[in-house]
């Protein structure tokens, strides 16, 4: 099969920064091929330049032989490049077609457009119901409208970050198909993704970045997920260490037939959610995203939601009614899904962000805030918690995500909480960050504190928790213990559909 | 082929950088503004001893600056709490009209009286006056989601017209000749000069305890803390359990205040007697001053000596060269332009960049 794209010698540099160094890589009509790295490895740079979000430093590209300079994704797509990106562009209150007609140079959601789009959806086998509005549809649809979008111009490349990050396993399945299909009718695809096996089922080469080089490349179908992994991280994968036997103490937290009334009409409904958490114990929730789990995270850390009936107890106390510091000072700790906005203050420094979480229940002062203290605790719990930090006291936006998650959840574990509650801990984190904070949690229930991990990556929820339990358009399964639970058997719940397709309107 | 601009961010901004940027804007706006004195006729050179240094020279214009700094450093203040939390007062002008009103008030029912009690209570009837009349656009807000920028502004022309008709009405001076304004307040109601001989009065040392309170609050305490967390990360205010509407309503009531004291300083201090346009616009002035400073407390007192020094300087100007007072607004503006994009560009370097092939 012919070369499509090379690119030579990719080069490009934050500052003092390097993000890509030297990157070479071909891509073939007719292949799918996986970009591998850990976050920060330098992949979302490469992309951005290939799809003209970014212009290198040096290098050159190539398409069909042809040197080409690529300075605005207009330009990228002119020269057959697509791409869909991780987070969503579509107008919530618009419909799929609509949503497609947008970037589409002198198209309107019309009939002649209509039967374009539908034509193209049904030879790759992408159901969508065009006329209902986005808000209204599950990631996997919304996805299929993204990727149907990137597919009007036919590419003759396709570029896809993390694209099953969202999706439930089977939509995934549906997923490869289409991929499948594409690339069986010659065009090129570059498959971003952190989840092995899938790139092993789908890819037929693959090259793996660590940190900005190319450090290797690889057939994924005649290695191990194992060795890939080894090659993203480098010296070798670390692995958890389970906690000493321990026993679990009395419940922490006990939320009981909790309904949480929509925030708006693009939120979802709790309805009778119950789960429990004892001391000593790690309770995952497992899902696709978009079920309820940040209304979860929101009614149980009182940072938001209507509980219209049901109620929370934490270590024993009432606090349904309570606000964030109550249930602070009842013992819990929280780790929001947002580290920058959310969890920090992005333009503030390290110590002074712990504030936040901290001025209700620890001393930091009397009338005026003790601004040695604070940077007592930051340089403890950067110590502790191996952050790396470009400058002793750096603002939140400076640190990368993983060392910013770290520092965020020493923040909550240096107040020695009964309960820690987790809302994806390791989102968008490097390996290496990943299983510190992994360990981090299993070794804090070790010590008798409770923990719960809301999380979309069903490997984490599988090792890391005692207990799974899987929530699914607001509402929560039992919990089952981990060792009873198979894989497929968790895919099953987080996707089955008692009412089927029709319902849901 | 063609070109166009963009804005690229820088990753580090250097102290020096800092502190060259406001200083270029001026020079930037300052033959920016000589140009159009030019072209209107008349000596930049005249124009610039006139507008800017004559008023730093000159003792008796030193003073009359001075004075003209007092209210709006005042005013400013108060919006650097709800601009720092991002609640936008835009009616500290009606604030600062109803703080007259109040504290005139006090001074015309005391009228005759004397007492070493009647100027403290004026202060804080004209405090009281700007708090509760600013409270409405908070509470209006925090119950109701109204906009807060609308209700702020729209309740300026309401103290304007209340101002009206108290001094056409009941406050009109018997013995006026019938001119809308009231009696002039007695000795007591009058803040006197510091100094023999001197026009500056106690309100200038009000004003620079603000700045001081304000700098502390906002550097070292939970609650300046809270404040800005609520302005920069509303999601991340709300995890600390910081009160959305007890923010809003705080800042809206500091802001009132500060407002509302700068008001009757000025009847008292300034004015002698409750008359309609007392305001002067100061209350809009202000909003430049706050972001011309940053929204620092330093940086409001430094600029609104220099709104001060132009509004001296306009006085002046248009006796001497006969230039509009409006180009003092102007001037104004063109100021506040130069430092917003300075701004702009100390945290993004500009690239010109190839359109298409």
């Amino acid at each position: 099969m012919g070369e499509l794209v090379r690119l030579s010698g990719i080069t490009k540099y934050f500052g003092a920064l390097m993000a890509n160094s030297s990157i070479d890589l071909k891509l073939h009509a007719g292949e799918i091929h996986a970009l591998l790295g850990e976050n920060g490895a330098g992949k979302s740079t490469l992309v951005k330049i290939l799809y003209g979000l970014l212009s290198p430093d040096s290098g050159e590209i190539r398409i069909n032989g042809e040197v080409v300079t690529l300075s605005s994704p207009r330009e990228a797509r002119a020269r057959g490049i697509g791409m869909v990106f991780q987070h969503f562009s579509l107008f919530e209150d618009f419909t799929a077609l609509e949503n497609i007609a947008i970037p589409l140079e002198g198209a309107v959601a019309d009939k002649a457009l209509r039967e374009k789009v539908r034509a193209k959806a049904e030879h790759f086998g992408l159901a969508i119901d065009l006329d209902r509005p986005v808000y209204t549809l599950s990631a996997g649809e919304r996805q299929r409208i993204e990727i149907l979008r990137a597919l009007m111009q036919d590419p003759k490349l396709l570029i896809l970050d993390e694209p099953t990050s969202v999706l439930t396993p089977s939509e995934s399945e549906a997923l490869f198909k289409t991929l499948d299909k594409l690339a069986a009718e010659g065009a090129s695809l570059l498959f971003i993704s952190h989840k092995l096996e899938e790139v092993r089922r789908l890819c037929t080469a693959a090259t793996v970045l660590r940190a900005g080089r190319v450090v290797a490349e690889a057939d994924p179908r005649a290695v191990s997920a194992r060795e890939l992994a080894g090659l993203m991280v480098g010296d070798g994968v670390i692995d958890l260490r389970a906690a000493a036997a321990h026993s679990y103490g009395e419940a922490v937290l006990e939320c009981t037939k909790l309904t949480v009334e929509a925030e708006s009409i693009h939120g979802v409904r709790l309805s009778e959610a119950s789960i429990s958490v004892r001391a000593g114990e790690i309770v995952a929730i497992a899902g696709v995203a978009g079920n309820g789990q940040s209304e979860l995270y929101a009614a149980i850390s009182g940072e938001g939601g209507t509980v219209t009936s049901g109620t929370i107890r934490i270590a024993g106390r009432d606090v349904t009614a309570a606000d964030i510091n109550a249930r602070r000072r009842a013992g819990a700790a929280f780790v929001p899904e947002a580290r920058l906005g959310q969890a920090t203050l992005p333009q503030t420094a390290l110590s002074d962000n712990i504030v936040l979480s901290w001025h209700a229940t620890e001393k930091i002062g009397g009338l005026f805030i003790d601004k040695g203290r604070l940077m007592d605790v930051a340089g403890d719990i950067i110590q502790r918690f191996d952050v790396r930090v470009p400058s002793p006291d750096p603002l939140a936006a400076q640190l990368s995500g993983g060392n910013l998650q770290k520092y965020i959840v020493g923040r909550e574990v240096k107040r020695n909480p009964k309960l820690i509650v987790i809302d994806q801990p390791s989102w968008g984190v490097d390996a290496r960050a990943a299983t510190h904070i992994r360990q981090t949690l299993i070794d804090l229930a070790g010590q008798g504190t409770a923990v719960l991990v809301i999380t979309q990556d069903l490997d984490e929820a599988l090792m890391l928790a005692d207990f799974i339990v899987v929530m699914r358009e607001g509402e929560l399964s039992p919990a089952q213990r981990v060792h009873d639970v198979t894989r497929e058997a968790i895919g099953m719940m987080m996707t089955h559909r008692e009412h089927g397709e029709g319902a849901h309107i | 082929m063609s070109f166009h601009l963009a804005l690229v961010p820088r990753r580090t901004v250097t102290p020096l950088r800092q502190f060259l940027t406001p200083v270029a804007a001026l020079l930037v706006a300052v033959l920016i503004g000589g140009a159009i004195v030019a072209l209107m006729g008349k000596s930049p050179v005249t124009a610039f001893n006139v507008f800017i240094r004559e008023p730093l020279t000159d003792p008796w214009a030193m003073q009359e600056v001075l004075l003209k700094a007092t209210p709006l450093i005042l005013i400013a203040i108060g919006l650097l709490f709800c601009f720092r939390a991002s609640r936008w007062n835009i009616g500290a002008e009606g604030q600062f009209l109803l703080g007259g009103i109040c504290g005139g008030g006090v001074a015309i029912l005391t009228h005759g009286m004397s007492g070493f009690w009647i100027l403290p209570l004026m202060l804080i009837a004209g405090a009281i006056g700007g708090l509760v009349y600013a409270s409405i656009p908070a509470l209006l807000r925090t119950r109701f989601g109204i906009s807060e920028i609308l209700t702020s502004l729209m309740l300026v022309y309401i103290a304007e017209f209340l101002l009206d008709y108290l001094v056409r009405g009941p406050w009109r001076d018997p013995k006026g000749y019938n001119f809308p304004q009231s009696v002039a307040f007695s000795d007591s109601a009058v803040l006197q000069p510091l100094f023999e001989g001197g026009r500056l009065h106690a309100g200038l040392v009000l004003a620079l305890i603000a700045v001081a309170v304000a700098f502390v609050l906002f550097r070292r305490t939970l609650f300046g803390f809270a404040v800005s967390a609520s302005g920069d990360a509303p999601r991340a205010a709300n995890f600390a359990g910081f009160n959305e509407s007890r923010i809003t309503v705080l800042v809206f009531l500091i802001s009132g205040a500060l407002a509302g004291l700068a008001g009757v300083i000025e009847v008292s201090g300034q004015v002698g007697q409750l008359r309609p346009g007392f305001g002067q616009g100061l209350g809009f002035t202000a909003i430049i001053v706050a972001f011309l400073g940053r929204l620092s407390p330093v940086g409001a007192a430094l600029s609104a000596i220099v709104i001060a020094v132009l509004l001296i300087g306009a006085e002046s100007a248009q006796v001497t060269l006969k230039l509009p007072f409006d180009l003092t607004r102007f001037f104004m503006g063109l100021l506040l332009m130069c430092v917003l994009l300075g701004e702009t560009l100390n945290r993004y370097r500009l690239e010109i960049r190839r359109d298409g092939a």
